[in-house]
């Protein structure tokens, strides 16, 4: 290598560290501090009055899964816990599947519009991010309670005489999240759509493919990458969901976010909600690794 | 070659949009594709002939007319359900896979068993010499190599008439001569009928067992590569294949009359002689159709001289030359032209 070439090579590694410098330190510090912050809490001891006193304790991270008995003082397993664990990655899961069952018609119909019509539907399917989560959320509640549009609709039209209960169960944290969700998993799927070659279609039904072979065989392998984005997109921010559960579920049908934030308000206990929080995020790193990881054996099989 | 029609297409007519903004894309087509035929669809951009391959295929329905597959009404067929494969201009290899997988994806979907897959996949690579490939991804091959692929993919399920549109219009010069040299081998090898389509009529010419020609949603003609040479249907045929001099005549018991006067013998009908460069003869002053020299261009084998009839048309001739020699021409001089014995043709306006 020249000189010349040498200098200007060390010059662009020089400048792309320092352009990327500001970035660098806002990560480091914005995203590892508060976390290692959280990290230190969980392993201390929790104060009366909320806060945390600086005495090693591993109270927090046993908290987790088992209970003291306030009586004679012996562990038992905390199922009020675990089935509230099992509740946030079941509703996580199938909003994740609700909203890929529903986003991806939805993409594959933006991106098959004239370009010049697809930006009007994607604009569209942004309007929700106008308004507020909170707001949004309660619109919802507005829907479905027992006095709310769609049991007044219901009876009105005679299908029904007693209005169905949807709010403050399951069912309506999952109705919520999808609702919510939604335009996360629509957005990557729409952007991997749009890169597909529409005459492979062609080629399948041309090399005896019938349209389910298509969809299993062409379509879904290669537009996998918006698949696994949508779904990281939607499975992540469902499983710490606060605000959907919090209002469409009820104080009684709580998710692990809301679980957090409880030890942190009234259960002041700082270092099991500092603990679960840690849990919460080995869970979804855990999850991701799987999911990626069959994501591309799948790929590996198809070749 | 057998003369059992593989292909029919029986009064077809495409029509795309609506109303008063209603094309026609193919206006009446009937023809007849022979067994084991290369037969090739020439035209310009936009005459209809990739329409009418895609008709064949089944991504498009007519409109009007039938497509008949060996003697069969296909016309309402999905292409999954024709025995016909398409080799595309794009190629259209599917990217998440291999090469292999590519090749062996529509026996896959027909549901045979894996060794049988494997078996024929193997035997297709051999057959268009990418074996060494097998387990590339196709994003990784050059295009000759993708052609090849796509090829293979096409005849793997032993179709009974391979489609192929434009198929070497992407590739360099060089390459596309030797794959008109092995589309012809792979055609020859597996006797399977090829519906090739192009816009280059050289392409045409040095492949076909016969060839269409095609304009403006119309068949104008159907003959071998000879006859549409040196027996074009109309002034269309005979300008879009090679080039050729068009004159004005008028038929007289003698011969036909050109308008500088000169009576020279024709075959056919027609107000129209046509007659090919190379059949230009050029002598020397005093003798045929008299003419001036406007300009020499020279193509190195060949000399092309631009001539003008005392009528004020235009006459291209094409000498040949010796090699190392020079034409004995200059512009401005005055020549006797005429014509090779048997070349004039008339046709009709």
């Amino acid at each position: 290598m020249s000189r010349a070439e040498d200098q200007v090579t060390r010059l662009s590694v020089r400048n792309g560290w320092l352009l990327s410098a500001p970035a660098l330190v806002l990560l480091v510090f914005a995203a590892s501090g508060p976390l290692l912050i959280v990290l230190v809490y969980s392993f201390l001891q929790k104060g009366d009055y909320g806060n945390v006193e600086w005495v090693f304790n591993l109270d927090g991270w046993v908290g987790i899964l088992f209970t003291k008995d306030i009586f004679d003082g012996t562990y038992g397993l905390a199922d009020a816990h675990l089935t509230i664990f099992w509740r946030s990655l079941k509703l996580s899961l199938m909003t994740t599947a609700i909203t890929f069952a529903l986003g991806f018609p939805t993409a594959w119909f933006i991106a098959t519009r004239p370009p010049q019509q697809r930006a009007l539907w994607l604009f569209l399917i942004t309007i929700p991010f106008w308004t507020n989560l909170l707001i949004r959320t309660f619109a919802i509640n507005e829907v479905i309670r027992n006095e709310g549009l769609l049991n007044t609709a219901l009876i009105g039209i005679g299908v029904i005489s007693e209005p169905i209960r949807i709010i403050y169960t399951d069912t309506a944290v999952f109705i919520g999240m999808a609702y919510v969700y939604l335009p996360l998993m629509v957005l990557p799927l729409y952007a991997a759509i749009e890169r597909f070659d529409m005459k492979l279609l062609e080629a399948g039904y041309d090399l005896y493919a019938s349209r389910m072979q298509v969809l299993r065989h062409v379509i879904l392998p290669i537009v996998k990458p918006g698949i696994v984005a949508g779904s990281i997109l939607v499975f992540v921010p469902s499983l710490g969901a606060y605000v959907t559960p919090r209002v469409l579920g009820g104080g009684k049908n709580m998710m692990i976010g809301n679980f957090i934030e409880l030890q942190f308000g009234q259960g002041r206990n700082w270092p099991l909600g500092a603990a679960l929080s840690m849990t919460l995020l080995v869970i979804v790193m855990v999850a991701l690794l799987f999911y990626v990881r069959a994501a591309n054996k799948g790929a590996n099989l198809h070749g | 070659m057998s003369q059992q029609i593989a292909v029919a297409a029986d009064h077809v007519i495409k029509a795309f949009g609506q109303g008063k903004a209603q094309v026609r894309a193919l206006d009446d087509v009937s023809l007849d594709i022979f067994q084991g035929e290369f037969f090739t669809l020439l035209g310009p951009s936009g005459c209809g002939k990739t329409t009418l391959l895609r008709l064949i295929a089944g991504f498009e329905m007519p409109s009007g007319g039938r497509i008949m597959l060996d003697g069969t009404d296909v016309s309402a067929l999905p292409p999954n359900k024709r025995p016909v494969n398409t080799v595309f201009q794009s190629y259209a290899l599917f990217p998440h896979l291999t090469v292999a997988d590519n090749v062996g994806f529509a026996l896959k979907m027909q549901g045979r068993p894996a060794s049988e897959v494997a078996e024929t996949t193997g035997r297709m690579l051999a057959l268009v010499k990418m074996e060494a490939f097998a387990t590339r991804k196709t994003a990784q091959l050059s295009g000759g190599q993708q052609q090849r692929v796509a090829l293979a993919r096409a005849l793997a399920p032993q179709p009974k008439v391979l489609l192929l549109d434009e198929p070497l219009s992407a590739l360099d010069l060089k390459l596309r001569k030797e794959m008109q040299v092995e589309l012809k081998r792979l055609q020859r090898e597996t006797g399977i009928t090829f519906v090739f389509v192009t816009h280059d009529q050289e392409e045409a010419l040095t492949m076909s067992d016969r060839i269409g020609v095609m304009s403006a949603g119309r068949l104008q003609q159907v003959a071998t590569p000879r006859d549409v040479y040196t027996a074009p249907a109309n002034r269309f045929v005979a300008g879009f294949i090679g080039e050729t001099n068009f004159l004005p005549v008028t038929v007289t018991p003698e011969g036909a009359r050109l308008g500088c006067g000169a009576i020279v013998p024709a075959t056919g009908q027609g107000t129209l002689l046509t007659v090919r460069p190379e059949q230009v003869l050029v002598g020397a002053a005093g003798t045929g159709i008299a003419a001036t020299v406007e300009n020499l261009v020279y193509f190195g084998t060949d000399m092309h001289a631009n001539l003008r009839l005392a009528d004020g048309e235009a006459v291209t001739a094409r000498i040949p030359l010796p090699p190392g020699g020079e034409a004995q021409l200059t512009s401005g001089d005055v020549v006797g032209l005429s014509f090779t014995p048997g070349a004039a043709r008339l046709i009709a306006e």
